[in-house]
């Protein structure tokens, strides 16, 4: 038995954790928070780039360094723990993934490297289509009518809303209606049709923007109706990904909790001395723990591509999303009012809870996906 | 990260999975039973027992000082692993193996750890703990059972009292006994720790009617007991500390036995409900069926880090420390949302109807027991926060 990750792999959690504790501190998380024209972290973003993060998963002669993505789950933990104001999972688990799985040779040698210099910031939208991740649904066909962008002879036309990452990323993947399929296609949104919008959200750290487009000229990713396909694996893999980055935020809710539970006096002892209190936090250990577990195991499924990936990243998802939810929820609790205050962070991890959960299709469709797949994995 | 053993491991395994093919025995029968019924049972068990320790696969990781063979912990785990896949006779030993008899064989001399580990490991002799009282369960160190030193000059000890919650006791040859010995001490320093022969004049064990309708615990009255000094397992007054350390003895958790939720989704199925279709469509059914699904991977997968840790020779961390408390719950609302989704069907406790039900029943009605045995949740919440999470300990009213 081997499940757990390498000593090498645990060498390089270190490592980040103590680069990422003051390259991007709560203090800067909170400069883009108070500022409504920031977006992004670029300093950070940058050297991230320097140090290959955002090549990590990709192949040497793309530019990346050709790690596993097991190294690649070690470091979405980490930026999960610190709240990263970067656009890392919609470029590395979304944009380049999509791109590895779908690519063509051209396509890869344009976009990859770029992604790994840190030169291409990208995006994706398709999860408006939620029927997309569920493999039994009946309604499959029907939910179409929620894809709001159009293609014909590769001319794009419609809004795709609320894309996270959408305001600063300078080339997106759509899915697109095209006449009766599902396709994919690559947009360079400073392209001549292209309008964004800010979309405002309840994590000011995060961007967000609508798209609209106007006969823009896309490049195909993939051939004609394969994109809800596509969009299936690439969602499973990301999933795992921010699986980890919840894990991450779930973690640090609880040290942040239980330290503030044993400074806090009231009735002449720590509050965390209360069984009131102890019990709340050993509860938010408990899914923590499970969370980690399942999330363990869709690392393993993602790294060897094993058939139960559908399943071990739905569990992972559904398990991160509950657990970073309860504990950023009892984080705020533990603190009482001043948990309350804007000048604690506790709201932050409170913010990138919702916008993690609801990032690729919100955790009741993926118990969904994961029942389905059970339901059809014991009819065998 | 994979799943597979390292090369040792795989070899331990084939060496083990060969001898189990020949060695288990044709007449097994009560695979993943608690208890042990009538006398046959007992000696298949018994003599289970003996072939495993005669081969060297009972009590694995014992040292050679105790008549163990020295094997390692992931032995012992594969060990267990390999077992499971046949049908084996009951295993009332596991009790005094894994929490008394390594208390008795750490605490005494090598006179006594000759005549104890091995009968025991051999299954000739079975142990018991006897802890747990009337005045307290969660809280051990309230005992009350008398211990008093005699003025006759042998040194020998009388024990008056009652323990409670005896698991096995009624087959059970001894047990580690935790008494009061000192009343004016605060609570925690007047506990001395002793092994009793339960054969003993004054010694009476009634089992108990659980609330199932079985009888897996006991109650066990002292009577002037006596018994001798050196049966006294650390200081005088000190069994506070070997209490401790017994219940630091908890072994992997590795039952398996109970309802899962593959159980419920089989059953669901099956089972018409309201909207007309099968169960299995209804979206509440699917969405606890997820939940359920998620903390039982969760508990294996957990598992499989703690065994990760003893196969690379590490001390697991205390992810091990959830087990019972997730799965006991679990069990209980998945087991009452099964029998909720038989409708009236499910209380019936009658031969027929749906496979699953007599599971879901026993289930059902073992969850309570599973909550509170061996640590209540209240207690592990606490014994988690305090030991894991480093939280302050709550200001005791009985320490000094």
């Amino acid at each position: 038995m081997n499940f757990d990750f390498s000593d090498d792999q645990k060498a390089l959690r270190n490592q980040s954790r103590r680069f990422l504790e003051t390259a991007c501190s709560m203090q800067r998380l909170r400069r883009i928070l108070d500022n409504n024209e920031a977006t992004y972290d670029r300093e950070l973003w940058k050297s991230i780039a320097e140090q290959g993060w955002l090549g990590a998963c990709i192949r040497e002669e793309h530019g990346g360094l050709g790690l596993s993505h097991l190294e690649l789950c070690v470091l979405s933990e980490e930026l999960g723990r610190v709240l990263a104001p970067i656009p890392f999972a919609s470029t590395v688990y979304l944009f380049a993934e999509a791109l590895m799985l779908a690519g063509s040779e051209d396509q890869k040698l344009s976009y990859l490297p770029r992604i790994a210099r840190g030169d291409l910031i990208g995006a994706v939208a398709g999860d408006d289509w939620i029927g997309s991740i569920i493999p039994l649904a009946q309604n499959r066909r029907t939910s179409f009518d929620n894809v709001g962008v159009t293609a014909q002879d590769c001319r794009l036309n419609g809004i795709k809303s609320a894309v996270i990452d959408g305001g600063i990323a300078d080339a997106g993947i759509v899915l697109a209606r095209e006449q009766d399929l599902l396709s994919l296609f690559i947009v360079n949104l400073n392209a001549k049709g292209v309008a964004r919008k800010k979309v405002r959200t309840l994590d000011p750290t995060r961007d967000c923007a609508q798209w609209q487009f106007g006969e823009v000229l896309a490049e195909r990713l993939g051939r004609p109706g394969q994109g809800s396909k596509i969009l299936e694996t690439v969602f499973d893999k990301a999933a795992v990904l921010i699986a980890f980055e919840q894990l991450g935020g779930a973690d640090r809710c609880l040290e942040m909790a239980g330290l503030y539970a044993a400074d806090r006096y009231a009735f002449g002892k720590p509050i965390g001395s209360f069984q009131a209190i102890k019990h709340k936090l050993v509860d938010v250990f408990v899914k923590n723990e499970l969370a980690r577990a399942n999330c363990y195991f869709g690392a393993w499924a993602l790294n060897t591509n094993a058939i139960q990936l559908p399943i071990a990243a739905s569990a992972a998802r559904v398990a991160a999303s509950d657990a970073f939810w309860h504990a950023s929820k009892e984080n705020i609790q533990t603190h009482g009012g001043i948990g309350y205050t804007w000048e604690s962070d506790c709201h932050l991890f409170y913010r990138r809870a919702c916008l993690l959960s609801t990032a690729i299709a919100s955790p009741e469709i993926w118990k969904e996906r994961l029942v389905s797949h059970l339901e059809y994995q014991a009819e065998e | 990260m994979d799943f597979e053993d390292s090369e040792d491991e795989a070899n331990y395994r084939a060496v083990v999975r060969t001898w189990l093919e020949a060695n288990v025995p044709n007449d097994a029968n009560g695979k993943h039973r608690r208890g042990v019924e009538g006398s046959e049972s007992l000696r298949s068990a018994r003599s289970w027992q003996a072939r495993k320790a005669s081969a060297g696969y009972a009590c694995i990781h014992w040292p050679r000082e105790w008549g163990g063979p020295a094997g390692t912990p992931i032995q012992s785990v594969i060990f267990h692993q390999e077992e499971s896949k046949f049908v084996t006779p009951p295993n009332p030993f596991h009790i005094g193996l894994n929490m008394s008899v390594p208390t008795v064989l750490a605490f005494s001399d090598q006179k006594t750890r000759e005549r104890f580990g091995f009968s025991a490991m051999n299954g000739d002799e079975i142990w018991c703990q006897l802890f747990s009282e009337p005045s307290g369960g969660s809280d051990l160190a309230a005992a009350r059972t008398r211990v008093r030193k005699t003025q006759d000059g042998t040194g020998d000890w009388i024990i008056n009292g009652q323990k409670v919650w005896t698991s096995f006791a009624h087959i059970a040859d001894f047990g580690l006994i935790l008494c009061r010995s000192n009343t004016d001490a605060p609570k925690h320093n007047g506990l001395t720790m002793f092994w009793v022969d339960l054969r003993s004049q004054g010694v009476e064990v009634r089992p108990i009617h659980e609330m199932n309708g079985s009888s897996t615990f006991n109650e066990v009255f002292f009577t002037d007991v006596r018994i001798s000094d050196n049966q006294r397992l650390g200081p005088v007054d000190g069994g506070w500390k070997v209490a401790v350390q017994t219940l630091m003895n908890e072994r992997l958790q590795s039952d398996s036995s109970g309802a899962d939720w593959i159980d419920v989704l089989k059953m669901a199925r099956r089972l018409p409900s309201i909207y007309g279709k099968s169960a299995l469509q209804n979206p509440a059914v699917r969405q606890q069926l997820a939940q359920w699904y998620i903390q039982s991977e969760g508990l294996k997968h957990t598992r499989n880090r703690v065994i990760t840790a003893l196969s690379r020779g590490h001390t697991p961390g205390p992810e091990n420390s959830i087990m019972k408390l997730v799965r006991a719950s679990q069990m209980q609302d998945l087991s009452h949302a099964a029998i909720e989704i038989m409708g009236r069907f499910g209380v019936v406790d009658e031969a027929g109807g749906p496979e699953e039900r007599s599971l879901f029943q026993d289930s059902l009605m073992w969850a309570p027991g599973l909550r509170i045995a061996g640590g209540t949740d209240e207690i592990l919440r606490n014994i988690i926060a305090e030991r894991v999470l480093r939280l302050p300990r709550d200001a005791s009213h009985d320490k000094s």
